[in-house]
């Protein structure tokens, strides 16, 4: 009775901590300017359907992709066995599910085999960071804290994994020995091999059993909480950031509204603009961005695909996509912290541009889309870039002078090149 | 085969005089209209347009950039303007068809302009050279033969990653019989040139190289005769790249559309 209090109070706790940062996440997020994402709602169904669920998008790097569809099967379905979890822990039984027989057999069978996959792949994927020290995990922005939380993240998977399958073990042994409770019920293809490693007497082996059950399900809880702090954010973020993923093709940048009145109003002066403030051009902070480039922050994994593909990274520029998305991401906690403690409206004197991302950055871009083709789950590091440029260049006519020039050739001559317009047939007639 | 056109290019304006319509406007571009070698590019296609008997116009003086460098580069005040003022042209003379000699050119005018009020079906000239040869009225005869040559084929972001234009180009190159060898990065894992997002038009940023040379090290490797392009800026970057690695006498770069037009000894 008192293990049952326990495990509901602890329920509880995990879920209200869980909903209580969550809730600061989407009112971060709401910070940012509206985006219209609600058009198109069968194809972005089948967006989020074919690149989140499906993980087409992963593909293109077949080693890795096997190994994340492993650890990703095996996590969802795995968590059926929380279900379990949960009555068997709410109600004091055991392996509630178990009546069902050979099903239930084939299910605790294959969480098995799916386990080991798991392990094996959390594995591997450790020694891919740490050991072969693959050059996608590194970068500036890949400081220790990255580093420790991709760490800290494969060792959990790990842990919770081993207690898995040695429950199992310690529960198969239990159930030989005929253990009150321990009803006959399971397959156990993994663990069978574990068993040898046990203890022969009853009680030791119910303390292994019921020490792995409460590991497994507080590592659980634990793990969900540590999400809001971590890259692995992305196990959730992935469906709502590819449902509303950009549907356009990606040469098309948006057209921005408050621009599209002013020069209306220029070209046509019998034409009066809306009424409404006109907000700032771009963005110099994070609340500047739509919050769709926020969501894309939170979601990023930082996987560094982006940043491996991006021909001015690849050349030696500082510009890196993935450090984009992660001092989006610090930035946007950093304000929400200020809020927290000072309410909206105090300004702490940072910025997106210039304390987080410097002008060197932006102008590197070649605006090319190899980072947003490359993402497994459709971020769009270019969309932050050029409102960090539309900011400088509308609101602080700050760019490079050689850019200026250009600006002006077009402004003066109606092409980027100092060449007369008169001149512009020239090349039907000339050889 | 002289470099001089031996026709007259119609503009709109003597068209309309006419009261006459074409069945597509070919824009020219900028690069198109002012770069030397860019001009070559704009002649052939030009000769293409011509010789399949296909009535089109050109804007001439008319024309002005469309906004794409000044859009990428943050200023979108000089955009729109720009933009306004070409959808007001277009639409004054009633334009329903458009195709482009330059990748930035067809990703503004297709996408950025409806917005705008612009809306027209918009095609790139390889897409146009593609559609020509499938309903055959281009050949790849009577001209040079590229039966066997080793081409590669540089993607424009604009083009493939911008707009999923991948096959177009390749199909215009498979039609010549040549040997198309594709470099490790390609279609929608291509690499860019370097001159996209403005780039094009400023000094690039402190690294350890330049991209175009990144880009040119990876076509070298595939040991090409021909480097083909389909966009003026991805033209220069390439040559450039491959006049600094010295092989300029053994690699040509050129534009789909000289291909063709040297295909059909135009």
């Amino acid at each position: 009775m008192v293990s049952q209090i326990l495990f509901i109070v602890l329920t509880l706790a995990a879920v209200a901590w869980f909903s209580y940062n969550v809730k600061k996440v989407i009112r971060n997020i709401r910070l940012g300017k509206p985006a219209n994402r609600d058009d198109q709602p069968k194809k972005r169904l089948m967006t989020m359907l074919k690149v989140a669920f499906g993980q087409t998008k992963m593909f293109f790097r077949p080693v890795p992709a096997v190994l994340h569809l492993i650890v990703y099967a095996g996590f969802v379905i795995i968590n059926l066995e929380v279900l379990e979890i949960m009555i068997d822990g709410i109600f004091g039984s055991h392996r509630v599910f178990g009546g069902l027989g050979i099903f239930y057999n084939f299910l605790i069978g294959s969480f098995e085999l799916l386990a080991l996959g798991v392990w094996l792949g959390c594995a591997i994927f450790l020694i891919r960071r740490n050991i072969i020290r693959l050059k996608r995990f590194s970068g500036v922005e890949m400081t220790s804290w990255p580093k420790s939380d991709a760490n800290y993240i494969l060792i959990t998977e790990i842990l919770l994994m081993s207690a898995f399958l040695l429950m199992n073990a310690a529960d198969a042994k239990l159930q030989s020995l005929g253990a009150a409770h321990y009803i006959s019920a399971g397959a156990f293809p993994v663990s069978q091999y574990l068993t040898g490693l046990l203890p022969d007497t009853e009680v030791s082996l119910v303390a292994i059993e019921r020490g792995c059950w409460w590991f497994h399900i507080i590592g659980i809880f634990g793990f969900l909480n540590y999400l809001p702090y971590s890259k692995h954010f992305h196990i959730l973020f992935a469906f709502p950031n590819t449902y509303f993923s950009n549907l356009e093709p990606k040469g098309e940048f948006t057209n921005m509204l408050s621009v599209t009145n002013e020069v209306k109003a220029m070209l046509d002066p019998s034409f009066t603009p809306p009424e409404g403030e006109v907000g700032r051009f771009g963005a110099k902070d994070v609340n500047d961005l739509s919050w769709v480039n926020l969501m894309n922050a939170y979601t990023c994994t930082e996987c560094g695909r982006c940043t491996s593909v991006c021909p001015a990274n690849i050349t030696g520029k500082l510009l890196s996509p993935r450090k984009i998305m992660m001092d989006t991401r610090d930035r946007l906690e950093e304000v929400g912290k200020n809020i927290d403690k000072t309410g909206n409206g105090f300004d702490d004197g940072k910025s997106l541009i210039d304390t987080y991302i410097s002008r060197e950055e932006i102008w590197a871009c070649t605006s090319c889309n190899a980072c947003t083709q490359a993402c497994p789950i459709n971020i769009d590091p270019l969309a932050i870039i050029i409102e960090l440029r539309r900011f400088a260049v509308m609101e602080e006519s700050q760019s490079p002078a050689s850019i200026n020039a250009m600006l002006g050739n077009i402004e003066n001559n109606g092409a980027p090149w100092k060449y007369s317009p008169a001149d512009r047939f020239n090349w039907a007639k000339e050889s | 085969m002289s470099e001089q056109l031996n026709f007259e290019v119609p503009t709109m304006a003597e068209l309309m005089a006419k009261g006459e319509e074409p069945e597509i406007l070919f824009w020219v571009g900028c690069a198109g209209s002012y770069d030397e070698r860019a001009q070559k590019t704009t002649r052939d296609i030009c000769k293409i347009l011509h010789h399949v008997g296909l009535k089109y116009a050109v804007l001439g003086t008319e024309e002005s950039c469309t906004g794409d460098p000044a859009k990428r580069a943050g200023n979108e005040f000089l955009f729109q303007m720009q933009a306004m003022t070409n959808i007001e042209v277009l639409n004054a003379y009633n334009i329903k068809k458009i195709v482009t000699g330059c990748p930035h050119c067809f990703n503004t005018i297709k996408n950025e302009y409806p917005g705008l009020g612009g809306s027209y079906e918009v095609i790139h000239h390889t897409q146009l050279i593609q559609q020509l040869i499938d309903e055959g009225k281009l050949k790849a005869e009577g001209g040079e033969s590229f039966k066997g040559k080793k081409i590669t084929y540089h993607d424009p972001c604009y083009l493939g990653r911008g707009n999923d234009v991948y096959e177009a180009p390749r199909k215009a190159l498979e039609a010549l019989d040549a040997q198309l060898v594709e470099m490790k990065r390609c279609k929608s894992g291509g690499l860019c040139c370097g001159a996209g997002g403005a780039q094009m038009f400023k000094e690039p940023e402190k690294g350890n190289k330049d991209i175009n040379i990144e880009r040119i090290e990876e076509a070298l490797e595939t040991k090409p005769q021909i480097i083909a392009a389909s966009c003026p800026f991805c033209m220069t970057m390439l040559r450039d790249g491959v006049k600094m690695k010295d092989e300029d006498q053994n690699v040509t770069v050129l534009d789909i559309a000289e291909i063709t037009a040297k295909a059909n000894g135009l």
